[in-house]
């Protein structure tokens, strides 16, 4: 498997915060790759930091080749590194179906408005959207703008894609749905990399798991294996889920 | 070309026609009316479009009528005068704004008016160039005769804002008009799908300058005499700004009602109260900042508001 | 010795620029309201010196007490009524409300007291004191040492008063502050009368040494302005350090390029500190 993004010993401070200790990490290309650890951690911090919203302090980011340490956020977005957030953004005056025509408008070049708009319907069918198209996306519930993202998301034609705890405030039903959309992900060949609470999210879709506690890296690996290394069950899982995990529920 | 915008092109179409209804004292006003439209319509684009509240209008206007000033006196025509001024605002708001729009909200509000201010004392200090404090004299440019003088200008500033409607037109309907619209509603996620704001804006900065920069040297050209307080005053910032809120923020057929209701608001206040009309003016900018914080577009039918969707 | 004369003028100047410049920042850091009005305040405080003086022959430092409490209510009232309901407004919005306020107030000035310079002279005239060759004029000094007794008290009262705490705690994190009970509406009136207060008692203490005409107040407010910019917003702290500085620059600029350009210079040095340190001399950053 080839190295689409690699972290060479990244660290990220603010002030007198150190958020990233000399990370190093290399993501393969069609990996869905679980990034866990307690709240604070600095999960979304590494997301950031690699798509140039708060560039590293020092060590070394490349992908597929090429250093983008020093990348700006919408340059980032340009090569095929694209991110959902956690709280969402959108363009709240904007029709759901514009919103998504932005995302496709900018990250490629030669696009018009119209074939962008043309796109765009492809996306928001593919989140099941479609019905609210037309609507203003401040119009939509919690769960469909979670949608939303992802869909602007994927408008952007990504090579990699972070997601950021795309499952917060959704109920199992609506958790089924996005996680099978995860699957379809992988399956057209998207590198993932999701920053996930729900452990059993985690397993059923991940290829490998990454593990930050205090801006390091504590342990990288299969998912099964990582979920049992004492070290990880200590700083996040504890000892509870590592019984049940133990006994097969 | 929506429906507004046709409507825009109607009014602006019909105003053309004053020159055959009205003597010099319309003239003149007609040709205040499209001065105002002009500055209303370009600050509309960053302040509007964009969403940054910018007051540098006055820095631009002012530049604008020194350098059409300083351009005839070097015996410059006045289209060549006006061309090279055009450009020449675009360009250095471009070039400022690449520094100014790195600052949101208060901050870059802020700036903007100090740029104001710092270019004021610029000209007053370059006394060799600009005729400092005292001013500076401006050579006739046109024919002989009043009404052929008011006739000429009310046209010169009739096209000028002929042609800034178009550009304005041309950015609503485009690519860079709907960049503008996302930066407008959340400049983060503009930069998240790609959009290169800094860009985005430092041309819409200079769109909004160029035409402003224009009217001035065209101000300049038309009352032949002009000092740094009297161009590079506050107030030319400020009103444009209250015709667009009036009018309704951010549509250009609005703006430009705006700035014509604002005209004959100003006249009338001016006719008769004199010594109280800057008064008069701040309370007509509390009572709409209070009562129609949406401007006058707010009050029309469905059909004339801005949608959810790009215009 | 010049150096010294330059220096002992911007430290009696950079005092009174810090106490201009002082309620302009607790409003702007509290409220977040850029209150364009703060010039004229001052000038009316000037006025009201002036007026009392003048027809009372109350001496400035007496006026002080009365101007204080006239213009607390005064400001109380006006962000009561007015100010409140835009207070969640865009930048666009306050900015053009209290420009339109302060054209009101400006106009009004002009039509009763008329545009023309007037100028408090104190009788029996004060004189100046001197050490070692450098020289200070008394009323210069009186108003100094007032300022900073007003900056003092202000800094006293946000810090041991209840309601100082409380305007503190509303600049640090409104929402916060209203989680723990803090009545923030009171607050941000209580905030505006500090400011409208200290701006008259400002105004009252410049009677004593520049001539007075509504012309003057927005180069008051520029100086506030830049003074607020440069020192940080909020705390009298930043902006005893943006008052000093201010002065400095423009003394030893006077100085070097003449007296013309110290107006240029202010305002060039407010762009570059905008643009760099955006959150002044000792300001938080993210304050917008």
């Amino acid at each position: 498997m080839s190295e689409i993004l690699r972290l060479d010993a990244v660290s990220r401070h603010f002030g007198g915060l150190q958020a990233l200790r000399g990370v190093t990490l290399g993501i393969n290309k069609g990996e869905v790759l679980g990034l866990i650890g307690p709240n604070g951690a600095g999960k979304t911090t590494l997301v950031n930091t690699i798509c140039g919203v708060t560039p590293a302090n020092s060590g070394a980011v490349t992908f597929m080749g090429r250093d983008i340490t020093r990348i700006k956020t919408y340059q980032a977005a340009r090569l095929g590194l694209s991110r959902t957030f956690q709280i969402v953004q959108p363009f709240a005056e904007f029709t759901v179906l514009d919103n998504v025509a932005a995302a496709a408008l900018f990250s490629q070049p030669g696009e018009s408005l119209k074939s962008a708009r043309e796109e765009a319907r492809a996306h928001v069918a593919f989140v099941g959207l479609e019905a609210q198209a037309g609507k203003s996306a401040a119009a939509l519930t919690l769960a469909m703008r979670k949608r939303l993202e992802l869909a602007k998301a994927l408008a952007m034609k990504p090579k990699l894609l972070f997601l950021d705890e795309v499952n917060a405030g959704l109920n199992s039903a609506e958790v089924e749905r996005a996680t099978r959309l995860i699957h379809q992900l992988a399956a057209d060949g998207i590198t993932v990399v999701m920053i996930e609470h729900l452990m059993k999210v985690v397993l059923n879709v991940c290829t490998r798991i990454a593990v930050l506690h205090n801006g390091q890296l504590i342990a990288d690996g299969a998912p099964r294996a990582v979920i049992s290394n004492p070290a990880v069950v200590d700083a996040y899982l504890g000892q509870q889920y590592a019984k049940r995990n133990a006994r097969g529920d | 070309m929506t429906r507004v915008n046709l409507a825009l092109l109607v009014l602006i179409g019909c105003v053309a026609a004053l020159p055959w209804f009205g003597g010099a004292y319309a003239l003149r006003l007609g040709t205040i009316a499209c001065m105002y439209a002009i500055l209303a319509l370009s600050w509309n684009v960053v302040g509007g479009f964009a969403g940054y509240p910018s007051f540098a209008t006055a820095a631009f206007f002012g530049f604008g009528a020194y350098a059409t000033g300083v351009l005839l006196s070097d015996g410059l025509p006045l289209s060549l005068a006006i061309a090279a001024t055009l450009t020449a605002s675009l360009l250095l708001a471009v070039l400022l704004g690449v520094v100014l729009l790195r600052l949101r909200g208060h901050y870059f509000a802020i700036a903007s008016l100090s740029l104001v201010e710092v270019l004021r004392e610029l000209v007053n200090n370059a006394t060799d160039l600009t005729g400092g404090g005292m001013g500076l004299n401006i050579p006739l440019a046109s024919g002989s005769g009043i009404l052929a003088d008011a006739t000429f200008f009310f046209f010169a500033m009739w096209g000028l804002l002929l042609a800034t409607a178009l550009m304005v037109i041309a950015v609503s309907s485009s690519k860079l008009g709907f960049g503008l619209a996302c930066i407008r509603q959340n400049e983060t996620a503009a930069s998240m799908v790609g959009l290169n704001c800094t860009l985005y804006k430092s041309i819409a900065f200079g769109l909004s300058a160029g035409f402003v920069g224009a009217a001035g040297g065209l101000y300049a050209a038309w009352v032949h005499y002009i000092d740094p307080s009297d161009v590079f005053d506050i107030l030319y910032s400020v009103k444009p700004i209250v015709m667009a809120l009036m009018g309704g923020l951010g549509s250009p057929l609005g703006v430009v009602c705006g700035a014509f209701l604002y005209l004959g608001l100003e006249e009338v206040v001016w006719r008769n109260y004199i010594q109280i009309h800057s008064g008069v003016l701040g309370v007509l900018i509390v009572m709409l900042l209070l009562l129609l914080p949406h401007g006058l577009i707010s009050l029309r039918p469905g059909m004339l508001r801005r949608k959810p969707k790009h215009v | 010795m010049l150096v010294a004369q330059v220096l002992v003028n911007a430290l009696v100047l950079g005092c009174l620029y810090a106490c201009i410049a002082i309620g302009f920042s607790l409003v702007w850091g509290v409220l977040n309201v850029i209150n364009l009005i703060h010039g004229s305040f001052i000038v009316l405080g000037a006025y009201l010196a002036w007026g009392l003086y003048q027809s009372l022959a109350i001496p400035p430092w007496y006026a002080l007490l009365v101007a204080a409490p006239l213009f607390f209510v005064f400001g109380y009232l006006l962000q009561r009524s007015l100010l409140n309901r835009v207070i969640a407004a865009p930048v666009l919005v306050t900015l053009t409300l209290t420009f339109g306020l302060d054209l009101i107030l400006n106009n009004a000035m002009i039509y009763f007291f008329k545009a023309d310079y007037r100028k408090l002279s104190l009788h029996p005239s004060m004189g100046s004191v001197s050490l070692f060759d450098v020289v200070v004029p008394v009323d210069r000094l009186i108003a100094t040492a007032s300022a900073l007794a007003l900056t003092g008290l202000l800094y006293l009262v946000l810090r041991r008063l209840r309601v100082g705490r409380a305007i503190v705690a509303v600049r640090l994190d409104r929402d916060a502050a209203v989680l723990m009970g803090v009545d923030v509406k009171s607050i941000y009136a209580i905030a505006f009368g500090f400011g409208a207060a200290l701006a008259g008692c400002a105004g009252v203490l410049m009677a004593l040494i520049f001539p007075i005409s509504p012309l003057t107040s927005s180069t008051y407010l520029g100086k506030a302005f830049v003074v607020c910019v440069l020192g940080g917003l909020g705390s009298v702290s930043g902006a005893l350090a943006g008052g000093l500085l201010l002065a400095l620059v423009e003394g030893v600029g006077s100085t070097l390029i003449g007296p013309a350009h110290a107006t240029t210079l202010s305002f060039a040095l407010l762009i570059v500190f905008l643009i760099a340190r955006p959150q002044g001399l000792l300001g938080r950053k993210g304050f917008e």
